[in-house]
């Protein structure tokens, strides 16, 4: 399965496409089950690149875990938390309060 | 230290309303990412993996007090509360937005900094002996002459396009601690035997994925050739420097393809066209350069020896520190301290917004106002008082950075890894951390004696890993972090590039390695005094692959 990422243009905040627009958290993003889905994605992505709303596009491997969306790749699980090393900051901080 | 003169001024400004111009215009969507992309790496800002990162020059890092808190005031109130210092002698944040980065130049502006030239294939921050000016043994201070190659270097039309990114390093001192065989310029400042200043001139250094010890191509340069000499190797590298392959691209690979002779004889006869003409530097000229590096009036201050002795009974981890992380001065009343930013346990070179305004207080109260951003990622402060160094003291252990162990093995130099880059490819401070952890003990620390320990978290090597007597790659395999073991690198006068010991380590195997490297090293030393990089010279690999492998030999 796929989601959609990128980097908001204005602050760089890391972003995943969810529910016809960019979230902060990956917990809720749009999959894609099948080779179609994965292409409307890539419109989508396209088309907000386009737009001046994001950089740095990717698809990338996700999976569903305990009911919430997850990147598979180490490197994707520390953009969608924060710096392991620091439970402060990053979206893994506003999960903890 | 220098001081912006009218030109510095007018041209700094000037790029910080054309810079913000162009943010603006990205902002409002009229210029795409593909046309700014080159426009904010010549500025400094990147895309990482969580936000923009801003890298700001430290030239051949030297600082004051204002600068510093100036740096501490953007970590507050544009980042998120800390910056890092790289092996660059720079500081980078994490956290800009892209809409705050004018703002944020215009304030380093107001303190005479910027982040120009500190990304894109240019001439980068030209680095230093972080102990110039104060070092006992330096025949002159390095940084006058990182000056003028800073001034000639910035926006230089010729070379502002290069094959790949270039990097030059200055020492003034036999003892090299700028790393300058590491460099694609290195240069060691000297004198010949009629006393006149030169450099010994090294081509070729580099890290990445090709590491390669740079070769000596002139043993004396007269300093007045420096800009024509260094115009000569650029010209060379820029002609002949391969564009088909990034990875091919720097001039260790040119070097190394052409030859160290055929390389340096077009060098200089690329020399010969330009050294009686408009480069050669005017006596004159270099020594107004000079001025600006005057060290600062150090009087007298005889009653240090006392002060020391006495606060050394006083206080075990006072004396453990001016053991460990305060050197010699060329004055003998006063020192050079470094102030080790890898207390156990923490992010090697993170320093946050109140220590960075805490240490620029007390370098203004205690060390004439001048500061040094070492690339072991340390601060230093070149010139204090030794009848000041317990005051010094003091005050670091209030803001929690008087950690003694320079150059010990919790003195690490780590890049800032998959926790912050997009290059990465694993993860190298939680590394740095567990070891720093694992070793926290300081007697245990200073029974090892010496020990650069250098890690990276992918092969660009921006942890210098292959220059750490103990070097540490982290890679991906399989989907997993998988850590390389490289022994015998160094990064001084004696430089080498470590050898890979044997198959790599799991996150959760790598430190018990390196804690078994070490106990190895223990174990074989001649004496106390055999520092780990000379045992490992004498002995070889064989029997840290011993100690690390054989278990796994019988077992198959």
């Amino acid at each position: 399965m796929k989601i959609l990422t990128a980097n908001r243009l204005g602050d760089g905040i890391a972003v995943w496409y969810a529910d016809g627009g960019w979230a902060e958290t990956v917990d809720y993003a749009d999959l894609a089950r099948d080779k179609a889905a994965e292409d409307r994605l890539e419109e989508i992505g396209t088309k907000a690149l386009a737009n001046n709303e994001v950089v740095d596009v990717n698809l990338i491997d996700a999976e569903v875990v305990g009911g919430v969306v997850e990147p598979v790749r180490l490197r994707e699980k520390i953009r969608a938390a924060g710096p392991t090393i620091r439970n402060d900051i990053g979206k893994q901080a506003g999960r903890a309060a | 230290m220098y001081r912006y003169d009218e030109f510095d001024h007018d041209f700094v400004q000037a790029r910080v309303a054309e810079f913000s111009d162009q943010v603006q215009r990205r902002l409002s969507g009229e210029i795409t990412e593909d046309q700014f992309r080159p426009l904010r790496l010549m500025n400094g800002v990147y895309l990482q993996l969580h936000a923009y990162m801003l890298r700001i020059a430290v030239p051949y890092g030297t600082l004051n007090g204002k600068q510093l808190r100036m740096l501490g005031h953007i970590a507050r109130k544009y980042d998120k509360g800390y910056g890092h210092f790289t092996t660059r002698q720079n500081i980078q944040f994490n956290w800009p937005a892209l809409s705050d980065i004018p703002a944020i130049l215009a304030d380093l502006a107001s303190v005479e900094m910027h982040a120009i030239q500190t990304s894109g294939n240019c001439i980068r921050n030209v680095t230093a002996d972080h102990f110039a000016g104060a070092a006992a043994d330096e025949v002159a201070d390095p940084r006058p002459y990182a000056e003028i190659l800073r001034q000639w270097s910035s926006v230089h039309p010729e070379f502002s396009f290069l094959p790949r990114k270039f990097k030059i390093a200055v020492t003034g001192a036999e003892r090299d601690r700028a790393a300058i065989q590491t460099h694609d310029i290195g240069l060691h400042l000297k004198k010949n035997a009629a006393g006149d200043l030169g450099f010994a001139v090294y081509v070729g250094g580099g890290q990445g994925r090709t590491p390669m010890v740079a070769k000596k191509i002139r043993d004396f340069l007269p300093e007045a050739d420096l800009l024509s000499y260094c115009t000569a190797i650029l010209r060379v590298y820029n002609l002949h420097g391969r564009r088909d392959n990034k990875y091919k691209a720097r001039i260790k690979i040119l070097v190394h393809e052409t030859g160290v002779e055929e390389i340096t004889r077009q060098v200089e006869a690329e020399w010969q066209e330009l050294k009686d003409a408009e480069l050669k530097l005017p006596e004159a000229d270099i020594r107004a350069i000079e001025a600006y590096f005057a060290p600062p009036a150090l009087t007298g201050r005889p009653d240090g020896d006392a002060a020391v002795r006495v606060a050394r009974l006083d206080s075990k981890a006072f004396s453990d520190w001016l053991d460990q992380n305060v050197v010699t001065h060329r004055h003998p009343d006063y020192a050079a301290v470094t102030i080790s930013l890898k207390g156990i346990g923490e992010v090697p070179g993170d320093a946050t917004d109140s220590q960075m305004e805490a240490v620029a207080d007390i370098a203004e109260k205690y060390a004439f106002d001048e500061l040094r951003v070492s690339h072991e990622q340390n601060l230093i402060l070149p010139h204090v008082a030794r009848a000041d160094l317990k005051a010094v003291h003091d005050a670091l252990v209030d803001i929690g950075l008087a950690t003694a162990n320079s150059n010990l093995i919790s003195d690490i130099i780590s890049c800032p890894g998959l926790d912050y880059c997009a290059l990465a490819t694993a993860r190298s401070i939680p590394i740095a951390q567990e070891i720093s952890r694992r070793f926290a003990s300081l007697e245990r620390q200073r029974e090892i004696g010496e020990l650069k320990l250098k890690i990276s978290g992918c092969i660009n090597a921006c942890g210098h890993h292959h220059v750490g007597h103990i070097g540490i790659l982290g890679v991906e395999k399989k989907g997993s972090e998988l850590y390389q073991v490289t022994l015998g690198g160094s990064a001084d006068e004696n430089t080498s590039v470590g050898e890979i010991i044997g198959r790599g380590f799991s996150s959760e195997e790598i430190t018990d390695a390196i804690e078994q490297i070490v106990d190895t090293y223990l174990g074989l030393r001649l004496n106390p005094q055999e520092k780990f990089i000379d045992a490992y010279r004498r002995v070889g690999p064989a029997p840290f692959k011993e100690a690390l492998y054989a278990g796994e030999a019988k077992a198959a």
